[in-house]
C-alpha cells in the first residue's frame, strides 16, 4: 500500500497547471485535487501516474459564485463547503441535503465537487446532481476552454469526455427557481458508503400540476442520468401517490442496472423504484 | 482505613493501561525501529490455485535499495508451520510453507519476499518480480465435492471429525417429529485496528533470536520458532508491545513472522514487516464458514431426543496453527444449554482455495449457537410451541449440575459447572419487559411496520487449564511487580490482574506493575485467548499474591511483635487489626528486611516475592442469552437494530466496567457477522472483499448501545475467586438472536437460514414470498 514512484508538481496558476497537464498528459500525468479517490487507488497501485499535478495551491479555483442564473463551483471547492447552504434559493438547500450522504466528515473536508465529477464514480452524489440538474462543465486546457453539458460529460463508469490534457476548472449548476421542491434518497449498507442506488428529484407545482420535473438516478447504472420517461410521468400530473408510483415504475423500467457478486440487477431496479417514490414523497412533503 | 477505590475485585476502576494510549505514547509494532533494519514486502499469489511456473526475481534484485529477494529455494531448510498443540500426523500434508513451494492455493499466499532499505523500495521491487502461474480449477465451497490437494494423493477433505453419544438412529426411529434444516454461516473474521506486524532481530552478542510485535500466545510461538530453527528455548525470545486488538487472529504464528526471523538470522540485520490492510484481509486468518445440515428428533412435547448434525467446515487453503480446533469445538459445544439425549456431529474438514481459517472470538460457538438456536426456533414453529417455552422444556436445570457430556472442547471433557439457565432467561425477559414488548411489536406490525424480537440462549466456555503461574515481587520502595505469561490485547489484562493481586495482597492496584508478553521474564505462559486469562492467570496471581502476603505478615509479626493472624494489610501497610492506628510497617520496609544482605532474614528465603500456580481440571462454563429487537425495511432489505439486551452470568466480575467493554465490543463483532461482514469470493476464487469498501465492518451508526444485564449468580466452583471468562459472550448469540428477530419482524418463521443477512439476501427471501 505504498504508491509507485511519481513526480510531484505544485503549480500556482491555472495556466501553469494546464501547461503541466499538457506536458505530462501522455505520460499519465494526473490532477491531484482532494486526493480522496486518487490517493487510495495509488496506494493500491491500481493507478500509477508518473506525474501528479496538485491543484490545491492554484489561485482562484476555490471560489463559489453566482453568475447568470448559475452557481459556479471552482475545482478546489470541497464537499464540506456545502454543509451549510451556499445560496439562499432551493439549490443551496438541495446541495446541503445531498452532501451529508457523501462519505464521512473528514473525507468531505478534502474531497472536491469537481474531483467527484472528473472521477465519475457511478455512485457519486455530485454526479447525480450534475446529471439531474444539467450542469455545465467548464474544461480548460493549454488549447483553450470549452463547456460540456452534463449529459455529454459522463461516459460510463469512471469515464468522462474530458480530454486527458483538460482540467475541469469549474462546474455550473442552474439556480433552481423559487418554489422548486426536491427530494434525495439513497441506499447504502452502512452510513457513508457509496450508495447502491440513489434518486434525486425536483419539480415545481403550478396550478396543482407538476412542472419541470427532474429525476436523476445514480449508482444503479454505470453513469448517472436523467430519466425522461419517469419525468414525463410526472409533468402535468397532480402530485400524489399515483403520479409518484407511475414515475417510480417508469424509472425502474428504464434502468439497465449494474450487477456484481453481491447485488443483482433486479435488486438495484427495485431499489430505484423505492428510492424514486420516497424522494418524490419527501419533495412533496417539504 | 481509607475509602478511596483501591481496585479491589468487583470495583470498576479505570484502566492502568490507558495513560500512554490516550496520550499518544503507546508503542505498537509499527513504532519499533531497530538500527540497520530492513523492510520486508511479500509478493503474494494473484491466483486462487495454480502451479508456479516461474518466479523471476532478477530485475527485483537489481533495484536500488534491495538487499535480497527470496523464493522457496532460499528457505528450503525451514519446515512448514506446525500445530500449536504439537504434531498431528494426519494434518501434516496440509501445513503451509512460509513461501509457496510448487503450488499456490489462495490469492494472497506468499510467493516471494523482498528485503530492502525502506518499505517503498521493497514494494517497488516486489512489483518487479515476474511470476507466472498455470491456473488450476479452484474449489471455493467447502460443501462441494472434495478434489486433489496435491500430487501426492492427498484429498481436500483433510478429515472427518465426529463427536457424539447414544444411539442417534434409534432415537430418530421413535421420534414423534423430525425437523431437518440447512444453515449457513458466512466467512468473516477479526479485523483489529492495528494490522499485524513483526520485527525479527538476531542479537549476536547473546546468541538470541528476538521477535517483536508478538501477541496472544508469545510462549507457544517461542516453542514453535525454537523447533523450526533448531534453537534451544532460551535462545529465542518474543516481545509483545501494545496491541491494537487481537480477536484470535492476531498473534498466531504466520509465515511472515517466521520469515522475518529467518531473514534476521541469515542477514544479521533486523527485519521489519508491517501488514497493510489489503494484506490483512487476504492473509490473516479468516474464520466461521460452515454449512450445516442438521436434524432433530423430538417427542410430541418438543423434547429433544436426538440431534444429528452434518457440517462442512470451509478451512481455506491450509491447516494453520490451530489444527482442527474450530471444527472440534463446534461438535463439542453445539448442544449448548439443552439436554439432548442422543447426539452426533460429523464435521467435514475441507480445504478450499481461500485464505486459511482459524479461530476468531467465540470460535465454534457463534456458528453452533446460530445453528442450534435456529433449529430450536424451527422445532417450536413446527410443533406450535412457543419459542421460549420450547427452550424452557429442554434447558439443563440447576438440579442437573454439574452436567457432564461425553464430548470434548479444547481437549477438555465437557462438564458444565453450575448455573440456572432458565432463571437467567427469565431475568432477561423481565428486564426487557417481554410481554409489553410483544404487545407493542404486535401493535406496530398491525400498523404495517416489520418489527420483531428474537431470543438466543447459549453456554460459553472459559478458563481452559491445566495450569498457569505468576510471580509477585514487592521491592523496597513498596512497588509491586506481577510477572505473568499472559498477553494484553486491549482487553484490560493489566488492570484485571493488578486488581486481583492488589485485593489479595492488600495494596492499591495502581501500585502493581503487570508484566506480560515477555518470554524472557517468565518460563511459561498461556497468553490471551479462549477467555482463559482472567480465570487461569488471575487465579495464579491470586495464589502468588497470597503467598507474598503470608510472607509479609510473617516478617511483620516479628517487627510488630504480634501473631500474624492478628495483622492485616491495607494500602501496602501492615497493622494490627485490633489497633489500626497503632504501630505499622510498610511492605517496602518488609522487603528491605528481606534483602539477601540483611540479618533480619532469619531462616527465610530472600525477597518479598513468591511464585504461585493454579491448576484446573475443567473449564468453567459461563452462560447467557441475547434478546434482539429489529426493524426491517421491506422495500430495501435494510435491518435496523432497535434494542439489544445481553444477559450474562459471569460468576464474578473482577471489573464490571471492563466486562461491559468486552461484551459491547463483542456485540459489535457479532453484529458484523450477522448483518455486514463477509469475505466473498467469485467462482475462480478471486476475493471480492479486500478493502474496507467491500468488507463492511459495522460503524458507530449501525451498532446500537447494548443493555447489559451482568449477573454473578453462579460463581464458578472451579477456582477460588469464582471467576468465569468474559471475552466472548458478546459475540456468541448475535447471529442467532438477530435471525430470530428478523423472522419475527417478517412474520416468516424460519426465513433466515444464512448469515450474514444482507439486504440483498433479505430481499430474495421477501420476493420469494411475494411470488
Ligand atoms: C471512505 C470513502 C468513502 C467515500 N464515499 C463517497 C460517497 O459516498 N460518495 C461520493 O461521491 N464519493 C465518495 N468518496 C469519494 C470522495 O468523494 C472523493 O473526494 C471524490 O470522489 C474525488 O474527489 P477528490 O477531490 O478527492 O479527487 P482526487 O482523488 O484528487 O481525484 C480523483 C480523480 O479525478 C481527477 N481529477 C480531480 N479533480 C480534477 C479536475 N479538476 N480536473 C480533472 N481531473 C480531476 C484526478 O486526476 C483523479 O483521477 C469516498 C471516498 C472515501 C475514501
Amino acid at each position: 500500500m505504498k504508491p509507485a514512484p511519481f513526480q510531484y508538481h505544485a503549480p500556482k496558476t491555472v495556466a501553469d497547471a494546464v501547461a503541466l497537464l499538457a506536458a505530462h498528459a501522455g505520460d499519465d500525468g494526473r490532477i491531484l485535487a482532494g486526493g480522496q479517490s486518487l490517493v487510495p487507488t495509488m496506494a493500491f497501485r491500481l493507478a500509477r501516474p508518473a506525474h501528479l499535478i496538485d491543484i490545491n495551491n492554484v489561485e482562484g479555483l476555490d471560489c463559489i459564485a453566482e453568475a447568470g442564473g448559475r452557481l459556479c463551483i471552482g475545482a478546489t471547492v470541497r464537499h464540506a463547503a456545502f454543509h451549510k447552504p451556499v445560496t439562499a434559493g432551493p439549490l443551496g438547500a438541495l446541495l446541503s441535503a445531498v452532501v451529508r450522504h457523501i462519505a464521512h466528515y473528514p473525507i468531505r473536508q478534502r474531497g472536491t465537487f469537481c474531483g467527484s465529477l472528473a472521477h465519475a464514480d457511478p455512485a457519486s452524489e455530485w454526479c447525480c446532481v450534475a446529471a439531474a440538474l444539467d450542469a455545465e462543465l467548464v474544461a480548460r486546457s493549454a488549447r483553450g476552454e470549452r463547456v460540456i453539458q452534463a449529459a455529454a460529460f459522463f461516459d460510463g463508469a469512471m469515464t468522462t469526455t474530458l480530454a486527458e490534457d483538460e482540467l475541469l476548472a469549474e462546474a455550473r449548476l442552474p439556480l433552481l427557481p423559487e418554489g422548486t421542491k426536491f427530494g434525495f434518497q439513497e441506499f447504502s449498507r452502512r452510513a457513508g458508503d457509496f450508495a447502491i442506488a440513489m434518486a434525486l428529484v425536483a419539480f415545481r407545482v403550478e396550478g396543482g400540476r407538476i412542472a419541470d420535473a427532474r429525476i436523476g438516478i445514480g449508482g444503479a447504472e454505470p453513469a448517472a442520468r436523467r430519466i425522461a420517461k419517469a419525468e414525463a410521468a410526472l409533468d402535468g400530473a397532480a402530485p400524489g401517490k399515483d403520479a409518484f408510483a407511475a414515475a417510480a415504475d417508469a424509472a425502474a423500467a428504464a434502468m439497465d442496472p449494474m450487477e456484481d457478486v453481491n447485488t443483482s440487477a433486479g435488486y438495484r431496479r427495485d431499489l430505484v423504484r423505492t428510492l424514486v417514490r420516497r424522494a418524490l414523497e419527501d419533495a412533496a412533503a417539504a | 482505613m481509607s475509602d478511596r477505590a483501591m481496585g479491589r475485585i468487583g470495583e470498576s476502576v479505570t484502566r492502568l493501561e490507558d495513560p500512554p494510549l490516550v496520550t499518544g505514547r503507546g508503542r505498537f509494532a509499527g513504532d519499533i525501529n531497530l538500527a540497520h533494519q530492513l523492510h520486508m514486502r511479500l509478493l503474494r499469489s494473484p491466483v486462487a490455485h495454480g502451479r508456479i511456473k516461474t518466479v523471476d526475481v532478477e530485475a527485483a534484485r537489481a533495484m536500488p535499495g534491495v538487499y535480497a529477494v527470496w523464493t522457496f529455494d532460499d528457505i528450503r531448510d525451514v519446515p512448514p508451520i506446525d500445530f500449536r498443540e504439537g504434531r498431528i500426523e494426519k494434518y501434516e500434508p496440509f501445513r503451509q510453507y512460509i513461501l509457496a513451494r510448487d503450488r499456490v492455493r489462495y490469492v494472497g499466499e506468499p510467493v516471494a519476499a523482498v528485503f530492502a532499505a525502506d518499505p517503498y523500495a521493497a514494494e517497488d521491487a516486489a512489483d518487479a518480480i515476474l511470476a507466472e502461474f498455470e491456473e488450476l480449477p479452484a474449489i471455493t465451497d467447502g460443501a462441494d465435492a472434495p478434489g486433489a490437494f496435491d500430487d501426492a494423493g492427498h484429498r481436500t477433505e483433510a478429515d472427518i471429525v465426529t463427536q457424539g453419544y447414544g444411539d442417534v438412529e434409534k432415537a430418530f426411529a421413535k421420534a414423534a417429529h423430525v425437523i431437518e434444516r440447512e444453515f449457513v454461516v458466512g466467512r468473516h473474521s477479526g479485523v483489529p485496528l492495528e494490522t499485524r506486524g513483526a520485527i525479527g532481530h538476531y542479537d549476536a552478542a547473546h546468541d538470541v533470536l528476538e521477535l517483536h510485535g508478538a501477541a496472544k500466545v508469545p510462549h507457544r510461538n517461542r516453542e514453535a520458532l525454537a523447533r523450526m530453527f533448531g534453537r534451544p528455548l532460551n535462545a529465542v525470545h518474543l516481545f509483545e508491545s501494545h496491541v491494537g486488538g487481537g480477536f484470535g487472529v492476531r498473534g498466531e504464528l504466520y509465515p511472515e513472522d517466521v520469515l522475518v526471523c529467518a531473514a534476521a538470522l541469515r542477514f544479521g540485520r533486523p527485519v521489519k514487516w508491517i501488514e497493510d490492510r489489503m494484506e490483512h484481509l487476504l492473509a490473516t486468518n479468516h474464520s466461521r464458514q460452515q454449512r450445516h445440515r442438521i436434524r432433530a428428533a423430538v417427542d410430541a412435547d418438543g423434547r429433544l431426543l436426538a440431534i444429528d448434525d452434518t457440517f462442512f467446515h470451509d478451512q481455506g487453503a491450509y491447516i494453520r496453527t490451530h489444527g482442527a480446533r474450530v471444527i472440534t469445538m463446534t461438535c463439542g459445544i453445539l448442544p449448548g444449554p439443552y439436554k439432548v439425549a442422543d447426539y452426533r456431529a460429523t464435521g467435514h474438514f475441507r480445504l478450499t482455495n481461500k485464505t486459511p481459517a482459524a479461530t476468531y472470538r467465540s470460535p465454534g460457538r457463534f456458528e453452533s449457537t446460530f445453528v442450534r438456536e435456529r433449529l430450536m426456533d424451527a422445532i417450536a414453529d413446527e410443533l406450535g410451541i412457543g419459542r421460549l417455552e420450547l427452550r424452557r422444556r429442554n434447558a439443563v436445570g440447576p438440579e442437573d449440575m454439574p452436567y457432564a457430556l461425553p464430548l470434548v472442547v479444547l481437549g477438555d471433557d465437557v462438564e458444565y459447572d453450575n448455573g440456572d439457565y432458565v432463571g437467567l432467561l427469565d431475568k432477561a425477559l423481565d428486564h426487557v419487559g417481554w410481554d409489553a414488548l410483544q404487545a407493542d411489536l404486535q401493535r406496530r406490525r398491525a400498523a404495517g411496520e416489520a418489527v420483531g424480537a428474537g431470543v438466543a440462549m447459549f453456554v460459553e466456555k472459559s478458563g481452559l487449564g491445566p495450569s498457569d503461574g505468576a510471580k509477585v515481587t514487592v521491592d523496597p520502595s513498596g512497588a509491586v511487580e506481577l510477572i505473568t505469561g499472559g498477553a494484553s490485547i486491549g482487553q484490560g489484562f493489566e488492570t484485571c490482574m493488578a486488581q486481583i493481586c492488589a485485593d489479595a495482597l492488600g495494596v492499591d492496584y495502581r501500585k502493581v506493575r503487570v508484566v506480560h508478553g515477555q518470554t524472557n521474564r517468565i518460563e511459561f505462559g498461556i497468553g490471551a485467548h479462549a477467555s482463559r486469562a482472567t480465570v487461569m492467570t488471575g487465579s495464579a496471581t491470586n495464589e502468588a499474591a497470597l503467598l507474598v502476603r503470608a510472607k509479609a505478615l510473617d516478617v511483620a509479626s516479628d517487627l510488630l511483635q504480634a501473631p500474624a493472624d492478628t495483622l492485616d494489610i491495607q494500602d501496602g501497610v501492615v497493622f494490627r487489626k485490633d489497633n489500626p492506628d497503632g504501630p505499622s510497617v510498610g511492605l517496602g520496609e518488609i522487603a528491605t528486611q528481606l534483602l539477601p544482605t540483611r540479618k533480619t532474614l532469619g531462616g527465610r528465603e530472600p525477597g518479598l516475592m513468591a511464585e504461585g500456580w493454579f491448576h484446573s481440571d475443567h473449564q468453567t462454563y459461563p452462560f447467557g442469552c441475547h434478546i434482539a429487537v429489529v426493524k426491517v425495511d421491506r422495500e430495501t432489505g435494510h435491518v435496523g437494530v432497535e434494542r439489544y439486551v445481553i444477559a450474562y452470568d459471569i460468576g464474578r466480575a473482577v471489573n464490571p466496567m471492563l466486562v461491559e467493554g468486552q461484551i459491547s465490543g463483542g456485540f459489535a463483532q457479532g453484529l458484523g457477522g450477522a448483518l455486514y461482514e463477509e469475505f466473498v469470493y467469485d467462482e475462480r476464487g478471486q476475493p471480492q472483499s479486500v478493502t474496507f469498501a467491500d468488507y463492511l465492518l459495522p460503524t458507530a451508526r449501525e451498532v446500537p448501545d447494548i443493555e447489559l444485564l451482568l449477573r454473578e449468580d453462579a460463581p464458578s466452583p472451579r477456582n477460588p475467586l469464582g471467576i468465569k471468562g468474559a471475552g466472548e459472550a458478546g459475540v456468541t448469540g448475535v447471529g442467532a438472536a438477530i435471525a430470530s428477530a428478523i423472522d419475527d419482524a417478517l412474520q416468516m418463521p424460519g426465513a433466515v437460514t444464512q448469515l450474514p443477512v444482507t439486504p440483498q439476501r433479505l430481499k430474495v427471501l421477501l420476493d420469494g414470498a411475494r411470488d
